[in-house]
């Protein structure tokens, strides 16, 4: 065993320096490997972690929404749908939900508006997300100022910032009470945006979907199994046009990776030739060269996937984030919560890694199992 | 140990248009601890029955005999076992690793028997020693003269302590004071019990008073055998 470690260590040593031999080459390589890397794990890495966060919301979220259809359009609905709902057998629980979306010119993003509390909490005070707080500088005790539909401007004071696992939820949030949220949207008294249900048997949620589109036909059940897949095939969707668009650069890495390995280089060949006449076997030649398939491209996996992390989970995804996040170009900025997935991980490194020892040794075994004098010749 | 070989042929590209019959069924026998010469120009085939000596190529038909041992027909794993215990070669043009230091070139042959470092470095250092390198032996091999390394050649090809030397043209690259410094290093290597192969068409090689017997080689063939 002590032998077998020892001339292991031997050749990664050969290996290392045969690496710095060659500096400006496996520099290049290493560059090309890793830029790769890097985006393809840029990308897997900013979709799993927007799948993630897509999950963290839907956690809490209702089973069961109920919107009011109106010429195909959703449309407020009115509050004594609760009572009749009510008969409906399975339900749990059942509330009206005010919310809405607020465009605010000055920092261009769409803020999300929801109500929190009873009627007794206090008409101007608000509570923010932390993404709102960071674009517009504001803190607990400031005053932001919202302009309601007839022009009217309402100032609310900021009451409490909001800390949450995922700011996909609450980057963009502000919750405020249902009074001022009528007051600012006009929205009359018995009246909501939409019903949310929970339902005692998660099983039944189907059966129970599927009787309240008879009971109230101008409506419309949006499940939340249906809302998580819709985000998890638009992410999908997402992450496979932007591995179409890298394919090309892929493609022209292995391309690049075939041609370095296939097209062994007259001083390459000499030198496994050498190495096999002083005494080195067809498998040492091998070893030797597979040390070196691994140094390069676990370096360059590394590299690549630790410069993605920080590049999703610090830098917003920067270069990805116009195609991969949100609907709107008017999103406020937010941080995603760190997440990687172990299969997500190994698929990567199996198509990265992999491909490349796999082009590096076979031309190398070609060469290796030739008797060394034809080699050196 | 004797070398013997048997009606050896070998013929390249075989088969193809481009086929060309180097070796034309030769047989003779080395005997050990003497000093042979190949001779001939070039295309005679001295190289390449060297390197089928060696057990760099194999001969296309014939039987290569080592002492009792068959070599001729082993797989490539005891082919490159017998290459690593019982020859050492000493190339034309040294065919030493660029970018290695010199004691690096020296150990490579014997990193895949796993030696401890000590012990590897000590040898490599010893041998430097014994052929005047050892204040050179961290140096780039880039930086040393012709002289120099054709002597760390030949401590590379003596570090895992073979039987047999074999030099292919080791005087081609050369001055007449270095050829006859390397003759008088063969000498050594002799008296040290070693049996030493060469091939060279250099006068003062085949001419050289070290050289125990001289073989004449054209086109393949053996034209005269003296010694």
């Amino acid at each position: 065993m002590l032998l077998f470690l020892r001339k292991q260590k031997y050749l990664i040593d050969y290996t290392l320096s045969s690496l710095l031999r060659r500096k400006g080459k496996s520099l290049g390589l290493l560059a090309v490997y890793t830029t790769i890397v890097f985006m393809l794990a840029s990308v897997t890495l900013f979709t799993h972690a927007l799948r993630k966060e897509a999950g963290l919301m839907l956690q809490a979220s209702p089973e069961i929404i109920v919107q009011r259809m109106q010429a195909g359009r959703h449309a407020m609905i009115p509050a004594d749908y609760l009572q009749r709902i009510g008969r409906l057998r399975g339900v749990m629980q059942k509330a009206g939900r005010l919310w809405g979306y607020y465009y605010d010119p000055i920092v261009k993003a769409n803020y999300t508006i929801m109500t929190e509390g009873q009627s007794d909490t206090p008409l101007t005070e608000i509570v923010i997300g932390t993404g709102i707080a960071r674009v517009q500088g504001l803190d607990v005790g400031d005053y932001l100022t919202l302009r309601s539909q007839s022009g009217e401007a309402f100032s609310f004071q900021i009451s409490a910032l909001l800390e949450n696992d995922s700011e996909l939820v609450s980057a963009d949030l502000l919750l405020m009470s249902p009074k001022a949220f009528r007051r600012l949207f006009s929205i009359p008294e018995g009246f909501y945006t939409d019903l949310v249900l929970s339902v005692r048997n998660p099983r039944e949620v189907n059966k129970v979907a599927e009787k309240l589109s008879q009971l109230l036909p101008d409506t419309r059940p949006i499940l939340r199994d249906e809302v998580l897949r819709t985000y998890e095939s638009v992410f999908s969707w997402r992450q496979g046009i932007l591995f179409v668009l890298l394919l090309g650069s892929v493609l022209a890495f292995v391309i690049f990776a075939w041609d370095k390995a296939s097209g062994l280089s007259a001083e390459e060949r000499r030198e496994i030739g050498i190495l096999k006449a002083v005494g080195w076997e067809t498998a040492d030649v091998m070893r030797m060269k597979f040390w070196e398939g691994m140094v390069i491209s676990l370096t360059a996996f590394l590299i690549g996937y630790l410069a993605a992390y920080g590049h999703v989970f610090f830098a917003s995804a920067s270069l990805f984030e116009p195609v991969l996040k949100g609907w709107s170009v008017l999103y406020p900025q937010f941080r995603l919560t760190p997440y990687v997935d172990g299969l997500q991980l190994a698929t990567l490194f199996f198509f990265s890694v992999l491909p490349y020892i796999v082009a590096t040794i076979i031309p190398i075994w070609r060469t290796s199992i030739a008797d060394p004098d034809a080699v050196m010749r | 140990m004797l070398i013997q070989l048997k009606d050896i042929k070998k013929v390249y590209n075989q088969g193809k248009p481009n086929e060309f019959q180097a070796i034309r069924g030769v047989s003779m026998a080395f005997e050990p601890n003497r000093v042979s010469c190949i001779k001939g120009s070039s295309g005679s085939g001295k190289t390449t029955l060297l390197s089928m000596i060696g057990c760099l190529s194999r001969p296309t038909s014939g039987r290569i005999q080592l002492g009792e041992q068959v070599i001729s027909s082993l797989p490539e794993r005891f082919l490159t076992d017998v290459r690593r215990h019982t020859f050492g070669f000493i190339f034309q043009r040294f065919n030493l690793i660029p970018g290695l230091s010199v004691l690096e070139n020296v150990m490579l042959p014997a990193y895949p028997l796993g030696l401890p470092y000590k012990k590897l470095v000590d040898a490599a250092r010893r041998l430097l020693q014994q052929f005047n390198l050892a204040s050179k032996a961290d140096n780039p091999i880039e930086w040393l003269s012709g002289g120099e390394s054709q002597r760390v050649a030949i401590c590379r090809a003596l570090i895992n302590d073979p039987k047999i030397l074999i030099a292919d043209e080791p005087t081609a690259n050369l001055d007449s004071k270095l050829s006859n410094e390397f003759m008088q290093l063969i000498a050594e290597l002799r008296q040290s019990g070693r049996t030493v192969l060469l091939t060279s068409h250099d006068p003062e090689v085949f001419d050289s008073t070290v050289v125990d017997r001289v073989v004449e080689m054209r086109d393949g063939v053996v034209l005269a055998d003296v010694g």
